[in-house]
């Protein structure tokens, strides 16, 4: 008994984002054989170009999910978002390639917008994340169906550019994506606010004790996510070349990007995760993608593998999780021991913690 | 207890007229304010005919609420509703074919194919703590993945009639409401069973556990088994919901989609609290009858189609604002001066 909690403890001194990149590799050494088996390279450019492109949309969405995950709400709302920047954006551009900065700027402004109004619902109105952003997304979904038929506007050439040019094998798309990651890393790990987001998903009545302002992080937060979601359909627009009201909620973005941030694991309840964490999730979607076309995986069974490897993913992670936190009681763990049921840390995303306290 | 039975006696009426404005109760005062609007703009809809009519539509929505009531109330999420009730769908259309005689064998497999994707459901979020939100999103990923690929992604025939006749039958030549729908029946059933079960012990553990887990536990609940008869209960309302929807809508790989999020809205809308501990399944059930008239508001309303997404979630968005505002002023002045016996009763005394 003794030995193997020792063992475990051991193992899990890796950290959770250091798990998360084991895991990539393991599925990278199990596509590459997979792939190698039918005859084809992995590790060609042109199969690299895939997986690192596969990664850049769900990446600038899951980039701002983490954030928002990190404070204990969610965001449902980020394919609406997604399809109306990819809008706005060819819309204002009409083709010409003057307009390039005003249609990101709009877009982007609109996105920040909504963002602002989903954390003031949540913060201010109470209203549980999971539900205002449902609603928010509801909302700018029926402004889409009524105003859009279809496709419309586009994007010049050299806006084109930015999804279908690469540096080598690397993508520029992938390279701004990974470059918007590093920023938010920055923003969390060096800024005021960044700390308070951990903070505040951690537990929001210690946040308050300790003086903080609880709604600040959060509503910042919810802002970029929206921005890094605009930022997904500024790209997809780049690539599509016109905007579209349905490539947002086409991608399923809202539920890929939520699974994509806990399979980089972040703790859905909020307080604990990293954005690199993140990022390799995405990369685990990506390459998983990648093996499954290349091996010609029907499309419908792509979607049962998915699923199985979400819930198979959390569910090795999470077992670990839950170790990490047993040196907090003392120098041998407190004996709770495992053999008790129930999910005490993974109750319901969006647990309002208030509530909850009673 | 040693207050006089007067005084309790006007307390009693007081918290009556309260309750219609406490979170539980606003759910029936809005969905009395939207039937009458619906009657007032098309004056048919109040036809006893008309009505029974109505609440056989909703019965799906209903019934799938009433199971994501039990889950939401213990504190976890069920996504995998909407997947489930169109691979039941197309499980009846593919097994019973135009075979009425297999009816009652399909329908047995398909209890016990339900209830297995709630144990699973309910076992991987209790035994392997992966969070519940997670795993019925894998669920619903791979149910859908599933019957899509079973059936190559195309729409197959519907079962036979004696089958859909669950969905779309009833008791003819009634008096008044000429016919009385199976559907309504078995929501009747539904929701009387629900409510026998949530004033139940059992029903009550599921209650303290949605509410704190650690209490819960510590008082003797045994967390893994409610939780995972919660995931149950939820997948067989499903299923249920699944072969009404069979008879009303027929067998297409689109029935069933988005069921998870109306049932999570119609839930929510009934006052009961996401994560867990607090709600009444009769307020859940009377969100999903207040969802559905609102969407026959704004048929009848002629508001174009395209809006009503727009209008549901400004809607959404108010009501759980409203509650949220009300659970807090009711806390503040219970924590004033009520005294501790007087604190929250878990389930069914919102009736007053």
């Amino acid at each position: 008994m003794s030995a193997t909690a020792t063992r475990a403890r051991r193992r899990v001194r890796l950290g959770s984002t250091a798990i998360v990149y084991l895991a990539l590799l393991g599925v990278i050494v199990v596509g590459a054989v997979l792939v190698g088996s039918v005859g084809r390279n992995f590790f060609s450019d042109g199969n690299i170009r895939d997986i690192l492109t596969g990664m850049s949309v769900l990446g600038f969405v899951a980039v701002g999910q983490t954030l928002v995950i990190l404070t204990g709400s969610l965001d449902l709302s980020v394919p609406y978002v997604v399809s109306l920047s990819s809008l706005l954006a060819a819309e204002t551009m009409r083709g010409n390639p003057a307009n390039i900065a005003q249609g990101v700027l709009l877009a982007l402004g609109v996105a920040a917008l909504i963002g602002l109004g989903n954390g003031l619902i949540v913060t201010k109105l109470r209203v549980n994340g999971f539900i205002a952003t449902l609603g928010v997304g509801l909302i700018v979904k029926g402004y889409l169906d009524t105003v859009y038929k279809g496709s419309a506007g586009s994007v010049p050439r050299e806006f084109q550019l930015i999804g279908a040019t690469g540096l080598g094998p690397v993508p520029v798309s992938t390279i701004i994506m990974l470059a918007v990651a590093a920023l938010v890393f920055l923003f969390l790990r060096r800024t005021r606010t960044g700390h308070h987001i951990y903070a505040v998903g951690g537990s929001v009545d210690v946040a308050r004790l300790s003086g903080l302002h609880t709604a600040r992080p959060v509503i910042v937060a919810h802002v970029l996510c929206s921005v890094t979601a605009a930022l997904a359909g500024l790209l997809l627009a780049s690539r599509l070349g016109v905007g579209s009201p349905t490539v947002g909620s086409q991608g399923g973005y809202d539920l890929l990007s939520i699974a994509a941030v806990v399979l980089g694991g972040t703790v859905l309840a909020g307080g604990r995760g990293t954005i690199w964490g993140t990022i390799g999730g995405v990369a685990i979607f990506a390459v998983l993608d990648s093996v499954m076309s290349v091996m010609q995986v029907n499309p419908f069974l792509k979607d049962v593998v998915r699923g199985v490897v979400i819930v198979a993913a959390v569910a090795v992670y999470t077992g670990r999780a839950l170790e990490r936190r047993r040196p907090r009681f003392g120098a041998k763990g407190f004996h709770t021991t495992r053999s008790d049921s129930g999910p005490g840390p993974s109750a319901g995303p969006g647990l309002d913690p208030a509530e909850a306290a009673r | 207890m040693s207050t006089p039975a007067a005084t309790r006696q006007t307390s009693r009426l007081a918290s009556a007229a309260l309750a219609l404005l406490s979170p539980r109760g606003a759910v029936f005062l809005l969905l009395a304010i939207l039937l009458v609007a619906v009657t007032l703009l098309n004056p048919n809809f109040a036809e006893p005919g008309q009505f029974i009519r109505f609440v056989q539509r909703v019965a799906p929505v209903a019934i799938v609420a009433t199971g994501q009531y039990f889950v939401i109330v213990c504190g976890e999420f069920d996504l995998s509703m909407g997947s489930l009730i169109t691979a039941q769908v197309v499980i009846a259309g593919n097994l019973v074919g135009q075979d009425e005689s297999r009816s009652v064998p399909v329908l047995a497999l398909m209890v016990v194919f339900g209830a297995a994707v709630g144990l699973v459901n309910g076992l991987i979020t209790t035994m392997l703590r992966v969070p519940s939100f997670i795993v019925t999103l894998g669920m619903m990923l791979a149910l859908l993945g599933g019957v899509l690929f079973w059936t190559g992604g195309a729409a197959t025939g519907n079962p036979a009639d004696g089958f859909r006749q669950i969905g779309r039958g009833g008791i003819r030549d009634v008096p008044v409401v000429d016919i009385i729908p199976w559907s309504v029946i078995i929501l009747a059933a539904v929701l009387a069973f629900a409510i026998w079960f949530s004033r139940r012990p059992f029903g009550r553990t599921l209650v303290a556990v949605g509410d704190n887990v650690t209490t819960a536990r510590f008082a003797g609940a045994r967390v893994w088994w409610v939780k995972t008869a919660a995931f149950v209960i939820s997948s067989l309302s499903a299923t249920v919901a699944g072969v009404l929807l069979v008879g009303y809508a027929g067998v297409h790989p689109s029935v069933g989609r988005g069921y998870e999020f109306i049932a999570i809205t119609a839930v929510v809308l009934g006052g009961v609290v996401l994560g867990g501990g607090r709600g009444w399944v009769v307020s859940a059930v009377a969100g999903a009858f207040a969802l559905e008239t609102l969407f026959t508001l704004l048929n009848v309303a002629g508001v174009p189609s395209t809006l009503r997404d727009a209008i549901q979630g400004a809607i959404i968005i108010l009501a759980v604002a409203y509650s949220a505002a009300a659970f807090r002023s009711r806390r503040r002045v219970r924590t004033a001066h009520a005294s501790p016996a007087e604190e929250k009763v878990p389930a069914g005394d919102a009736s007053g």
